[in-house]
């Protein structure tokens, strides 16, 4: 794929699922991606499988970042992936931490059952519609997204010789 | 014990000797040097410590990749456990009185492993085996228990990232050390877990 295969499909995905579903297209250093709005997620993802002439049929994996600086801070990224044209396309979308809510996209790819458990684990997004929105890898009584970037390292301080005398009677 | 090389017509008189001992022949100063020679005393308690830490029944139990090294120790040629007596692996903590501990504990694992070593035989003891599990070792994170004492007692701490085969050997040896002078080690008193204990009679002593 290049750039202009990029709009050409951003084009074809404002047409049928609606004028505002791709805010954007990035192509940079070989990935196509469509930036995308929160609520149009599914039905990007649903027609790029279904209703497009070249279609996207699996969804590779499911990321989540977070980009402290910026608003909305979290971010979710699939990645799309044609066997018979061996081309990827990225797709993402962004969302506030104060209303971390997307749409699942189960229904349409499986794979992203464990996937979105993951992003919901480590960064607290919740996608609508999963049959099974739990914890995955952290125990289930955790606390916190661990992953966020304001979310305390954890651990113990280490001691080495120039921060010893601020962690006062740490040999208790 | 010092052992003596016996040949020939001395072995014949030692064991007319011992005939004569068993049958009551024996007398006096005769009696007192044959017993000096043949016959070796100890406490009850050392005797029942030097069976234990010959026969030490580690649990087949791997966390991370410390584990390859300690299946290593354990079930090959090479480094050959059974020398000091602690092959035997048994994949019940019912049947284990050792739990190697190798590799990182996740918080989530830490539960389990809690679990596992108060289903073990007691006296039970506890190696932990790298750096991960001694005190996290580079897993400064809020995903990994920093440092498997936080919730068990344990009785050696073998450093490395892996530690070498003969590490963790020198480091069961040091254990067995440790079990002849005292197999309890106080760790009850230590983690004030009394009470824990599983009744000798079973289940049916609870009810």
């Amino acid at each position: 794929m290049d750039a202009t295969g990029l709009e050409l499909i951003a084009q074809r995905v404002r047409e049928s699922v609606g004028q505002d579903a791709v805010a954007d297209t990035i192509f940079y250093r070989g990935r196509a991606t469509l930036d995308v709005a929160p609520r149009s997620v599914h039905d990007v993802i649903a027609y790029l499988r279904d209703g497009d002439e070249e279609p996207w049929e699996r969804l590779m994996s499911v990321h989540g970042v977070d980009y402290l600086p910026e608003e909305p801070r979290l971010g979710v990224h699939y990645e799309l992936l044609s066997m018979e044209r061996a081309d990827r396309l990225n797709v993402r979308t962004r969302v506030t931490v104060d209303d971390p809510r997307l749409p699942t996209v189960v229904d349409l790819h499986a794979t992203a059952d464990f996937q979105e458990r993951e992003v919901f684990d480590m960064f607290g997004v919740v996608f609508e519609g999963h049959p099974d929105m739990r914890r995955i890898l952290m125990p289930e009584d955790y606390e916190g997204f661990p992953q966020r970037r304001d979310f305390p390292m954890g651990g113990e301080p280490v001691i080495y010789t120039f921060n010893e005398p601020k962690l006062p009677r740490w040999y208790d | 014990m010092t052992r003596t090389k016996v040949e020939g017509d001395d072995l014949r008189v030692r064991q007319l000797k011992a005939q004569q001992l068993l049958r009551g022949e024996l007398e006096g100063e005769d009696l007192e040097r044959e017993v000096e020679q043949r016959l070796l005393f100890t406490k009850l308690e050392t005797a029942q410590n030097w069976a234990r830490k010959n026969a030490l029944f580690p649990l087949g139990f791997g966390l991370a990749c410390c584990a390859i090294e300690m299946i290593t120790v354990i079930a090959s040629p090479r480094n050959d456990l059974s020398r000091f007596g602690a092959e035997v692996i048994r994949f019940s903590p019912r049947q284990a009185d050792l739990l190697i501990l190798s590799g990182r504990v996740s918080i989530k694992m830490a539960p389990i492993i809690r679990r596992l070593y108060e289903q073990m035989l007691e006296p039970k003891w506890v190696i932990a085996m790298g750096a991960c599990s001694s005190s996290a070792g580079m897993f400064n994170n809020y995903a990994v228990v920093q440092g498997a004492d936080k919730f068990l007692p344990v009785d050696i701490y073998v450093p490395g990232c892996p530690p070498r085969p003969e590490a963790l050997i020198y480091g069961i040896m040091k254990l067995q050390d440790q079990i002849m002078g005292d197999p309890a080690m106080g760790w009850r008193e230590r983690y004030r877990a009394e009470g824990t204990e599983e009744p000798a009679g079973g289940v049916e002593e609870l009810a």
